[in-house]
């Protein structure tokens, strides 16, 4: 009981820390996704290769090595970052390129007669991609989008090895200096499982009300 | 835009591949305003592809298409965006009903009839709903306004579609075999409103096996074959003296199969 109300304010801090990287990484990786799939989808071919290739990178690495280089390996061509910021450009890059594929299997799910039909009656790409296709396809992505949420928040832990004092790092301060690591990382395993758990049921929630028949 | 104002489309030298499939090769065709002109032929004939590259679903790789005046600079040189441009100017004027309906699934009929008006000429909500209301009593649906697609059968869904098609106040309606995915029964509701829009003086070009909708409504009738029209005659004309032996045989095949005529006495009783 000593040790949870020595940790507690800790814990608090490094849960804020957790969500908030998770939050940011998922915002800023979804319209990286979303502007990717498009470039996908209807780029010029220049541009569908970069995105093609910016996929294949951040999938076929480990995120552990994408958030290494980033905070070890780009001061040295003269970029530095803090370790926060580090952390949300590797957990962003990295969900970007996942959530990308997500998407981009949305929009492909919505029938290319959505598209023609919209066009035919004179509707501008953006009009229609807003009006028509994406609330077809939120309905498709919103299950892999929301697991992938999950496993970014899980992710966020990596950044404890650049520093970054979120919930995994508080657990292995705290055990390091009392030498409860037991207690503190089945806390800290219980606090992500509690997080998560809440995010499983908004999305539920989420996917029933889009998922309303029409 | 007078000169070639009788016209409301002028296709000249149309040409369009699919990679190395050549399906127009070459077509000219002039519409008036005011007339319905069906087109016929077997399938991969390209009467669809000739549809869709009058409204720029497909870019023609040469030729040159008019619609109601305007024309789409192509070649080098030609600027994107001007074209874009020039293409949903077109599209605006321009109605298409496609096969499979392409309703929008996550909107209501009237929703569907009116996201043209409210999202391209930027009318107010309650003019748009005023005129989606009359649109849908023209097709004969104004009960079902509130339905979701899901909810309609085949031939009402088409029936929204023209609603939609209609709501943009178009001068010219395509319609690319609107009735081929529908089952017999539902042929004639679709049928009767495209005769009401004839009747009514909409310019409209008909691809459809039809023969007996060709024969009421058509004032010319277009046979392509091999993505060329190869004959072209007035519906009483085509359909009494064929001259091209491909639409004598297509005719022979396409009357054989003409959907339950509820006036049509069968010759022989059928076996089985």
């Amino acid at each position: 009981m000593d040790l949870i109300s020595r940790a507690l304010p800790l814990l608090i801090r490094g849960l804020g820390i957790t969500v908030a990287l998770g939050v940011v990484s998922f915002a800023i990786g979804s319209v990286l996704g979303f502007l990717i799939a498009l470039a996908r989808l209807s780029g010029a071919r220049p541009v569908r290769f970069a995105a093609v290739t910016y996929v294949s990178v951040f999938r076929g690495t480990p995120l552990l090595v994408q958030i290494l280089l980033i905070y070890f390996g780009l001061p040295q061509i003269g970029i530095r970052l803090e370790p926060i910021p580090s952390a949300i450009l590797a957990l962003s890059l990295h969900a970007g390129a996942y959530l990308s594929e997500n998407f981009r299997s949305g929009f492909l799910a919505v029938d290319k007669g959505q598209w023609e039909a919209a066009f035919s009656i004179g509707m501008a790409y953006r009009r229609v991609l807003q009006r028509i296709i994406l609330p077809q396809a939120i309905r498709v992505v919103l299950p892999p989008v929301g697991s992938r949420f999950i496993s970014l928040m899980k992710d966020t832990s990596l950044a404890s090895v650049v520093t970054v004092v979120e919930l995994t790092r508080v657990a292995e301060q705290v055990g390091s200096a009392t030498f409860r690591y037991m207690e503190m990382f089945v806390i800290v395993a219980l606090i992500y499982w509690v997080v998560n758990t809440i995010l499983q049921i908004g999305q539920e929630v989420l996917e029933r009300r889009l998922g309303r028949a029409y | 835009m007078t000169g070639e104002s009788e016209y409301r489309i002028r296709v000249k030298g149309l040409r369009k591949r699919f990679k190395r499939l050549e399906v127009l090769r070459g077509v000219d065709l002039g519409v008036e305003r005011g007339e319905v002109v069906v087109v016929m032929g077997p399938s991969g004939s390209g009467k669809t592809t000739l549809l869709r590259c009058i409204n720029f679903l497909e870019e023609p790789d040469e030729g040159q298409v008019t619609v109601c005046g305007i024309d789409v600079p192509c070649g080098p040189g030609a600027r994107r965006r001007e074209q874009m441009r020039r293409i949903r100017e077109i599209r605006m004027r321009v109605g298409m009903v496609f096969q499979q309906f392409n309703l929008f699934p996550h909107m209501t009929a009237l929703e569907n009839v009116i996201e043209g008006p409210l999202s391209v000429r930027r009318m107010s909500r309650s003019d748009a709903i005023a005129l989606g209301e009359r649109l849908l009593t023209r097709v004969g649906l104004s009960d079902k306004r509130d339905e979701y697609p899901s909810r309609l059968s085949g031939g009402q869904k088409q029936r929204v579609a023209i609603a939609r098609a209609l709501a943009m106040e178009p001068e010219v309606v395509l319609f690319d075999e609107p009735t081929s995915a529908l089952d017999p029964e539902l042929h004639e509701e679709v049928l009767q409103t495209m005769r009401a829009l004839a009747r009514d003086g909409m310019t409209m070009i008909v691809v459809t096996h039809e023969v007996r909708f060709a024969q009421d409504v058509a004032d010319r009738v277009l046979f392509m074959d091999d993505g060329a029209i190869v004959e072209q005659a007035s519906a009483a004309e085509f359909f009494a003296r064929p001259q091209h032996p491909r639409a004598r045989a297509f005719l022979r095949l396409v009357e054989h199969n003409q959907p339950s005529d509820p006036f049509a006495q069968p010759e022989v009783p059928a076996p089985s």
